[in-house]
């Protein structure tokens, strides 16, 4: 394990030509310099997620640029627009195909919470009332930076993951959820209106 | 606007659709486009009269929308003859009338040949539970057909003789009209960051209520 070698003694034998590292390392780092993410976008944040993964700010950079059109084959899910709840089911249908590992990142206002259409009628108060998110960024659109801020913290988050022992990372745990129920579309409201497994409204503190 | 005026127009279609009524609704508002009310009984044939006529040639329907009424009481003052302390006058006296509440369909036509346009269009329903029904203009313009169906999504206003009317926006098992103005949209109220007004009045009644007071807070410092 990295936690039982000297940084220092490690940077010394790295100097004298010696690569030590170990199997979680190595592993970690396989895994987050080849994200591939879902090739899908919802509304205008796609168009910046585009600019993204173009030639000018270049997520291939950092690895992440196979935007794969199946799920079965990616990695990452950006979650980039405006989730109606005629659309959310099928969000929620296409997380569940993409294999473990999968990631989400919730890209701008309206995946967040709903955005300038949270007291629409048909917008869905946020993609985390049915799946879980690890990376949210705000911005009405995100610029690119932002993305690319967010596909970092990501990196950061896969490169502290355990392979072992009991806060291994989530794909490890078979005890974890990889799929999640599908919202069914109700006569008022998609039915439930939010996972309660996955998703508790901040308590409001009264003073 | 087209070259005539929208009373030429009224008169004309009067005349080439025997029994249409034909109202000219104001627009006192700043954009000022008065529009052309039509029974539901002929307004197929006076929309087929406005493509059709060679003076209007109005073929293209840019756009079709809904509008709720709701019940609403109009008042008025009228003048009545009255006879005060003997002598007859004229008295302005304040009358209510109930206008019971109605669906609009509202078409906005133009003419690719004349370059003119828009004349504006609109039908009303008898009402808004079962009497919603209005006649289907997507025979005469094809670029209908898909708003005439929002218009049925959102407003809840059935057209008759339309070729495939469902939901388009919306799931086909919801159930309500969201645009309809007595529309109440599910209570998922429960996290709202920064409430306002009716949000903040719906939000409330998630908040946990105010802790019970033991009176312990109305203990001060004694100062000697």
């Amino acid at each position: 394990m990295s936690g039982q070698i000297d940084e220092g003694l490690r940077s010394e034998l790295q100097r004298q030509g010696i690569w030590v590292t170990s199997m979680q390392d190595l592993y970690n780092w396989g895994r987050r310099s080849s994200i591939w993410p879902l090739q899908f976008g919802l509304a205008c944040c796609a168009i910046e997620m585009i600019a993204t993964a173009a030639s000018r700010y270049d997520l291939a950079r950092f690895g992440g640029e196979i935007f794969r059109p199946s799920p079965r084959q990616a990695d990452l899910m950006i979650v980039a627009g405006t989730v109606t709840k005629k659309m959310a089911p099928q969000i929620v249908r296409l997380y569940n195909q993409m294999p473990d590992p999968k990631y989400v990142i919730s890209m701008g206002a309206c995946a967040i919470s709903g955005g300038p259409f949270k007291q629409g009628y048909n917008v869905l108060k946020g993609i985390d009332r049915y799946i879980p998110v690890d990376v949210y960024i705000p911005g009405c659109p995100p610029r690119p930076e932002a993305l690319l801020h967010a596909f970092m913290e990501l990196q950061r988050k896969i490169d502290g993951q355990k392979l072992t022992g009991d806060n291994r990372a989530e794909h490890l745990n078979a005890a974890q959820p990889s799929e999640f129920p599908v919202p069914s579309f109700g006569e008022h409201d998609l039915e439930p209106p939010a996972n309660p497994n996955v998703f508790e409204p901040p308590k409001i503190e009264r003073t | 606007m087209t070259v005539e005026s929208l009373e030429q127009i009224k008169g004309r279609a009067e005349v080439a659709v025997p029994g249409a009524r034909i109202e000219i609704v104001p627009n006192p508002g700043p954009a000022n486009q008065p529009s052309l009310l039509i029974d539901s009984e002929h307004a197929s044939a006076v929309a087929k009269f406005l493509r059709d006529d060679p003076t209007l040639r109005l073929d293209f329907c840019s756009n079709a929308t809904g509008v709720d009424w709701l019940d609403r009481t109009v008042k008025k003052t009228v003048k009545v003859k009255k006879v005060v302390d003997g002598v007859e006058k004229d008295v302005d006296e304040p009358t209510e009338e109930k206008v019971p509440g109605y669906l609009e369909a509202v078409y906005h036509l133009y003419s690719m040949t004349h370059k003119h346009g828009p004349v504006i269009i609109r039908m009303r329903t008898a009402d808004r539970a079962d009497g919603a029904r209005l006649p289907s203009l997507t025979p005469i313009y094809r670029s209908a057909e898909f708003q005439e169906r929002e218009i049925f999504d959102l407003y809840g206003v059935r057209f008759d003789g339309h070729p495939d009317l469902r939901r388009i926006l919306m799931w086909d098992e919801f159930q309500d009209y969201p645009m309809r103005k007595d529309y109440r949209e599910p209570d998922d109220y429960e996290y709202e960051p920064t409430p306002h007004d009716d949000v903040l009045e719906r939000a409330k009644q998630h908040y946990t209520p105010r802790p019970q007071l033991d009176g312990a807070e109305n203990i001060t410092v004694q100062r000697q």
